[in-house]
């Protein structure tokens, strides 16, 4: 067994080796530009680029013309909001709904719109980190031009009611866009059903590679975009810029993969998630972060009390994990997601993600509980807090000295 | 049927094998996001950082300089955009011959309020001294010109126009993406002559497509194109690409070593070529100009761009009939429109730009090639008059 063992697959996965083996001809003999139109380097290029964009759609329902090639999911996130914002605020209005669980990419990209004259509406959850479809209701506005809620919460993995939300955003012409980076391959996304206008895709949460993502933009009622780079005119005008070949053939590959073993896959993880749970809920004054029904099979987030969190994090350096989501992980603050179930400060910090994946072995989760009764006895023991509650103490009564 | 012979390296370039090692151990094992803060994320960390330190080494600029983004296009919209962002409207000015990243980002300006002006180039493709002359009269906020036209090959006198902007206070910048590799670039000569930021692209330097930088000077702020988690020091979010970046540092460095010795021996296939190319009646563009060693851009009289490029595709020599991005697009270029080639001539356009593994036996069947093709599409014009 490897160590450290990786549980932080909803940071990123590793490249499939049946992914890496579909890209590296696209990185030799196949290296033409797809844009390239006088030659077969160009030709070859170009043919695979549109095998990965059916391979893509194919998994979420959607027709290939749907789909945009972006760097990233990110890059999706800025060019759905900003694009169709801007492109609809003349007609529709300038107000905007997203929710306080979202994404940086989403919380920062609605962020900058309000910079630039838009009014935005930052939904709660509720304490298991799902939307009130009442409370989206009321929050729009004759004025609500987009509204964005993500698909799957990266930190707790909770899945949003999207199809509801979406007959909802269609009822009332609101323009509604869905980050999808952490969905796919966990949950059965079908476009032909799910009234979502605008949705985002990332390759490298799902086995594909970092640096490429998509964006699709429905066909059917039609939805228009500001482009957000432009140049050459690729992608039908939506985002110019030379397309990396090898990349877009990596996350098609990871798409077809993924379609066609994700019930088998979910069926797996979701049983060594459930291993995990059940290992840990045996540790006194766990709290588990997030809605356990409406998740992902993946996802695992607990809060273990009276155990500060950098020490829990230095304690099992034997594990992959993450304190809050990756992105925000440089900065000590405790996550904005865990706050927004409500959870106090002191319970946030001591949380942990665990995220499972497909190279997940039982032999790691069995080591993963045993690392954990162990370090979380031990730094417990060096805790006056724990004591104090151990001896029948009411923390929340204690009236702290100041030094 | 044996591989065509690539000569479109203006388009894309294949990758160094050096590169293609690099890069595979951050695809499969060592596959972390740079942002967690476990083993897996700060080994992906540091192989970014010392990518950065390879980049900014190859350009003779500063690491914190140094700005990864996805690609070229990215990079110019990055610039031009993220510094109008950060200023009143006022005159932007850009040469005509700017490739479409910089062009289109300055039409979208122009929706803004921003005055745009392209600056003229004269017959031999440089940018026209006298007409930048009075564009600078007007005090631009923002310049840009490329280091080297991806069509043409010509060479703009970057350092000398940089410094004659000086006196506006512009912010001046230059698309390199064409010239890594290719000519030796010093930032810190380039930014003392008054260049504030500089494109560089991977992949038209033998690294992976996916991975680019801005090059720029600290002063410079700009607004981001891309917000969300604030990497690269909150100037482009997004987890970043680390097998692309790792390729693009050995990529960049081994273009910096190239630069010493290559153009001694491309200079050399290029006077062949061109020698060639006379000979068979072709009409060379810039021919006079300060050009790099890799490109001939060259038209016959009376034959078809896109007809003798696919011709020569079956014969199994890959060229283009203009910029890769716009071939699409059967509008003569607009580079040679600028240059004041006339439209029936520049349909005829065909440009063919040389890499470090085509040799002179290349050149020789190519000409072969062209003397056969050029041959026969000749007799059916004869036949059709």
């Amino acid at each position: 067994m490897k160590l450290p063992i990786y549980l932080d697959y909803s940071a990123t996965t590793p490249v499939d080796p049946r992914v890496a083996e579909k890209m590296i001809p696209y990185l030799c003999e196949h290296f033409g530009n797809p844009a390239s139109r006088s030659h077969s380097f160009g030709w070859v290029a170009d043919a695979a680029v549109e095998e990965a964009r059916e391979q893509v759609a194919a998994l979420v329902g959607a027709d290939p013309k749907e789909i945009v090639w972006t760097s990233g999911a990110t890059e999706s996130n800025n060019l759905a909001i900003k694009g169709a914002a801007n492109f609809y605020a003349g007609t529709k209005g300038k107000h905007i709904i997203t929710v306080k669980t979202e994404h940086k990419a989403v919380l920062d990209t609605v962020r900058e719109m309000e910079r630039q004259g838009f009014e935005a509406t930052y939904l709660d959850v509720k304490e298991d980190g799902l939307l009130d479809l009442e409370v989206f209701k009321a929050a729009i506005r004759p004025d609500t031009v987009l509204a964005s809620v993500m698909y799957v919460n990266n930190e707790v993995g909770v899945i949003q009611p999207i199809a509801e939300l979406g007959e909802i955003c269609r009822e009332k012409g609101v323009i509604f866009h869905v980050d999808a980076a952490q969905a796919t391959g966990k949950v059965d996304i079908d476009l032909n059903k799910l009234k979502v206008d605008l949705m985002s895709f990332s390759a490298h949460k799902t086995y594909g590679p970092k640096g490429i993502g998509a964006l699709y933009v429905r066909r059917k009622p039609r939805v228009r975009l500001e482009a957000q780079m432009h140049g050459g005119g690729h992608e039908r005008g939506f985002r110019s810029g030379t397309l990396a070949t090898h990349q877009i053939v990596g996350m098609g590959e990871a798409f077809r993969i993924a379609k066609e073993e994700m019930a088998e896959e979910n069926v797996r993880v979701g049983k060594l998630r459930d291993k995990l749970l059940k290992g840990l809920q045996d540790i006194e004054e766990t709290f588990v972060n997030g809605d356990l029904t409406q998740r992902v099979a993946h996802n695992l987030n607990i809060s273990f009390a009276y155990v500060e969190g950098e020490s829990m994090i230095m304690a099992i350096k034997d594990l992959a994990v993450s304190s809050g989501s990756a992105c925000t992980s440089a900065s000590l603050e405790p996550s904005y997601v865990l706050r927004a179930l409500g959870r106090d400060d002191e319970l946030a910090h001591s949380s942990i993600r665990f995220s499972i994946g497909r190279f997940t072995t039982e032999e790691e989760i069995d080591y993963a509980i045993n690392l954990l009764h162990t370090k979380v006895g031990k730094l417990r023991e060096l805790s006056p807090l724990w004591e104090m509650f151990k001896d029948g103490v009411d923390l929340t009564t204690v009236q702290w000295a100041a030094h | 049927m044996p591989q065509p012979v690539y000569l479109d390296h203006n388009a894309t370039t294949p990758l160094a094998p050096a590169v293609l090692a690099g890069m595979l151990p951050w695809l499969e094992s060592r596959f972390g996001n740079a942002s967690s803060r476990h083993e897996y994320g700060r080994a992906a960390r540091q192989a970014i950082d010392e990518a950065r330190q390879r980049v900014a080494a190859a350009v003779n600029a500063h690491p914190t300089e140094v700005v990864f983004t996805s690609g070229g296009s990215e990079t110019n919209n990055l610039f031009l955009k993220g510094a109008a962002a950060t200023m009143k409207p006022g005159l932007l000015a850009v040469s005509a011959i700017e490739h479409p990243c910089v062009l289109k980002p300055a039409a979208q300006l122009a929706r803004q309020g921003w005055a745009v002006r392209q600056i003229g180039v004269n017959g031999s493709g440089a940018v026209d001294l006298s007409d930048y002359a009075e564009v600078l009269a007007d005090k631009p906020k923002l310049i840009s010109i490329m280091t080297v036209n991806n069509e043409t090959g010509v060479i703009q006198e970057i350092a000398a126009l940089a410094d004659a902007a000086k006196k506006t206070g512009a912010w001046f910048h230059s698309d390199a993406a064409q010239a890594l590799g290719k000519l030796t670039i010093d930032f810190r000569v380039l930014n003392a002559a008054g260049v504030h930021a500089l494109t560089l692209s991977a992949h038209k330097a033998n690294g992976p497509k996916g991975a680019a930088a801005l090059v720029l000077d600290k002063r410079v702020e700009l607004q981001p194109l891309i917000a969300g988690g604030g990497h690269e020091g909150g100037l482009r979010s997004g987890t970043e690409n680390v097998p692309a970046i790792v390729g693009f540092g050995i990529a960049a460095e081994l273009a910096a070593q190239r630069v010493a010795e290559l153009p001694v021996r491309m200079k050399m296939m290029q006077a062949k070529m061109e020698t060639g190319l006379r000979a068979l009646g072709a009409q060379i563009f810039a021919a006079d100009a300060r050009r790099l060693p890799n490109t001939s851009y060259f038209a016959f009289p009376d034959i078809d761009g896109e007809t003798l490029v696919g011709k020569l595709d079956r014969a199994g020599f890959a060229v283009a009939s203009g910029a890769a991005c716009s071939s699409a697009n059967p509008e003569p270029s607009h580079v040679l429109r600028a240059m004041g080639v006339a439209p029936e001539i520049a349909r005829g356009a065909v440009r063919v730009s040389l890499g470090p593994e085509n040799t002179e036996v290349d050149i020789d069947h190519f000409i072969n090639a062209l003397q056969v093709t050029v041959g026969r599409l000749q007799g059916l014009t004869a036949l059709a008059v």
